[in-house]
């Protein structure tokens, strides 16, 4: 039984996080996300790779309640996730998206603060009034939003209009309004998607930076250097389910996975269904079981 | 009355006229904004406004003998509370049961329910307004109750006349703009607005409740032309249960022309079109220039900025989607 710790970042690493079993989405007759079942433990990058149309960010969709799926369950901390996107992002789960999707016309600034909509208890009132606890939170807020574009490295660019940022500070911003809704699990949905290769290392010391901070980080990338010297483990999605799933040095050299990517004739590749486990690399917390 | 003075006088009439509808476009354009809802119906909770102020007044037992301060100072106030709690609640409930289960229908639907409610609501009050015991019926025009040092009252200002029910007017929209330029941009409600205007999915992965903000923005709308009910009820001394349909669609004109989802917009909008139309019945001549007309010099005001600048006086160029 893993004991999972609540309130604050600092969950001890190990614990189980995220635990996807079965899940499965079907729009009409195409199943994009096919008995998915993934563990993310706390402190842990995880990466998520596969061919286009392997159904990774439908599965991105389904944790984070933007899609219903048609059957399985997400538990995050040992709770089942309500299918709404505030409850999960409540719950402490918060993403970007492949294509970038900031508010465009406001400024960075703002765009952390509405971050910041769900952890903060003014209403209304308190602000037309000005009651002395809005103040405070305001103050407080547009601290806290200050020292996150800090951390992700948008020092400068607090007031300028998140659409005429640069499109590697626009990923950062949205990286700085999603851990402005204070998680305990990161979703990035291909966060060097366009970046030159310095830009890619960039983000790559980033995504350390908030592991360390104690949040774990689920990554969908396509960029397979980036994905093995970032992740603690990776599972490969092949047309909606998982192929493989292990330490990054593991999946790397997997004969299927390989096969996947450079694209045998479908006829030839292998049975695509929940892979055998491979040895756990976290301590405490054995794999999904399917 | 040399022209200048002339023009002068129907400048300030215009305004007045204008902060009416302003008030009343809000409404339509902060909806507009967020749900990309027309709402038809927001001309009947204006007049709702209206009717909920007067109802305020004869639940305090028709209070006519108060002097012009104590009016000013406390009745005024209290007809504009029991207005806006009116309006409020009925475009709460409005939203709630006629717009929400509709909100993933095709456009047309939502539309149709609005022109759906905007005649439940003139029927409700003109069939049942009387029925309440005590109450006049409403089947035709109602005295609106005369707040003594407001209505009727003006003073002179060179050769111009200036009604106090236009002071009133004009300031009630001077105190709202303000009151909801802080809303929006100042509040942590008004931020989760504007997120949801702009991409109502990723406001939600935020963690906000868009119900919510949704319900804010109908209640926002709802207030100020409840506010423009009682001005109105105030300016031409009488309330009607139709009062909200001409009303509703010069707002809704003034919402247009200052483009719609554009708060700014809506106000400069409607000052404009209440000056364009207190002009054109002074300054046109011959029939063309007679109060009859004056409607027709709105629309063709309209039309014309459909045709040379459709996104309206304020608005945005409408290609900044990727």
């Amino acid at each position: 039984m893993t004991q999972v710790a609540t309130g604050g970042h600092h969950v001890d690493s190990g614990t189980l996080l995220l635990q996807a079993s079965n899940v499965t989405m079907r729009f009409g007759g195409l199943t994009a996300v096919n008995d998915v079942s993934l563990n993310v433990h706390a402190g842990e990058i995880f990466g998520l790779i596969g061919p286009n149309g392997a159904g990774k960010t439908t599965f991105f969709n389904c944790l984070t309640g933007l899609y219903k799926p048609t059957s399985g369950e997400v538990r995050f901390a040992g709770e089942v996730l309500p299918p709404q996107p505030r409850l999960v992002v409540r719950a402490g789960m918060a993403r970007t998206f492949q294509n970038i999707r900031l508010f465009h016309n406001m400024t960075a600034i703002e765009n952390v603060m509405v971050g910041m909509y769900g952890r903060t208890k003014t209403n209304a009132i308190d602000a037309i009034f000005r009651l002395p606890r809005h103040r405070r939170e305001e103050l407080a807020s547009t601290e806290r939003a200050r020292e996150l574009l800090d951390f992700v490295g948008l020092v400068g660019a607090s007031d300028m209009l998140s659409r005429n940022l640069p499109y590697g500070d626009q990923r950062r911003l949205e990286i700085a309004r999603a851990l402005a809704t204070d998680p305990k699990l990161l979703l990035l949905d291909e966060p060097t998607a366009g970046m030159n290769p310095q830009e890619t290392r960039q983000a790559e010391e980033l995504i350390f930076k908030i592991r360390d901070l104690g949040l774990a980080v689920l990554v969908i990338e396509h960029d397979m250097r980036f994905i093995f010297n970032l992740c603690d483990r990776v599972a490969c999605l092949v047309r909606g389910a998982v192929l493989v799933e292990g330490p990054g040095n593991v999946v790397q050299n997997d004969p299927r996975v390989i096969e996947a990517y450079i694209g045998t004739p479908p006829e030839e590749l292998p049975e695509a269904g929940p892979a055998p486990e491979q040895p756990a690399a976290n301590p405490g917390e054995g794999n999904a079981d399917a | 009355m040399d022209l200048l003075d002339l023009f002068l006088q129907q400048l300030i009439n215009g305004l007045s006229l204008g902060s009416l509808y302003a008030l009343i476009a809000v409404g339509y354009t902060v909806v507009y904004g967020i749900v990309q809802l027309i709402n038809f119906a927001h001309g009947e909770i204006f007049m709702i406004g209206a009717f909920g102020a007067y109802a305020t007044w004869m639940l305090m037992g028709q209070p006519t003998d108060w002097n012009a301060p104590m009016s000013i100072l406390v009745l005024l106030p209290v007809l504009i509370i029991g207005g806006v709690a009116a309006s409020v609640t009925v475009a709460l409930l409005t939203e709630r049961y006629a717009y929400r289960p509709l909100r993933n229908a095709p456009r047309l639907a939502p539309l149709i329910s609005a022109i759906g409610v905007s005649v439940f609501l003139q029927e409700a009050v003109r069939l049942f307004y009387g029925e309440i015991p005590g109450f006049p019926t409403a089947k035709s025009a109602i005295p609106f109750p005369s707040i003594p040092g407001i209505s009727g009252s003006a003073f002179q200002f060179g050769g111009v006349t200036v009604q106090m029910t236009a002071v009133f007017t004009v300031g009630a929209l001077a105190v709202c703009t303000v009151f909801l330029w802080f809303f929006v941009n100042r509040t942590k409600t008004g931020r989760a607005m504007i997120a949801t205007s702009q991409d109502p999915d990723t406001a939600r992965l935020m963690g906000i409740n868009v119900d919510k903000v949704i319900m804010a923005a109908f209640a926002v709308g709802a207030a100020l032309a409840a506010i423009a009910g009682v001005a109105h009820g105030l300016r031409y001394s009488n309330i009607d249960f139709r009062m909200g349909f001409l009303a509703g669609l010069k707002a809704f004109t003034a919402a247009v022309l200052g483009g719609i989802g554009n708060i700014n917009g809506a106000v400069v909008g409607g000052l404009v079109l209440g000056v364009v139309e207190a002009m054109a019945t002074t300054f046109i001549p011959g029939q063309f220039g007679s109060a009859a007309w004056k409607d027709v010099w709105a629309f063709v005001l309209l039309i014309l900025v459909l045709v040379f600048r459709p996104q309206g006086l304020l608005g945005a160029k409408v290609v900044d989607r990727a």
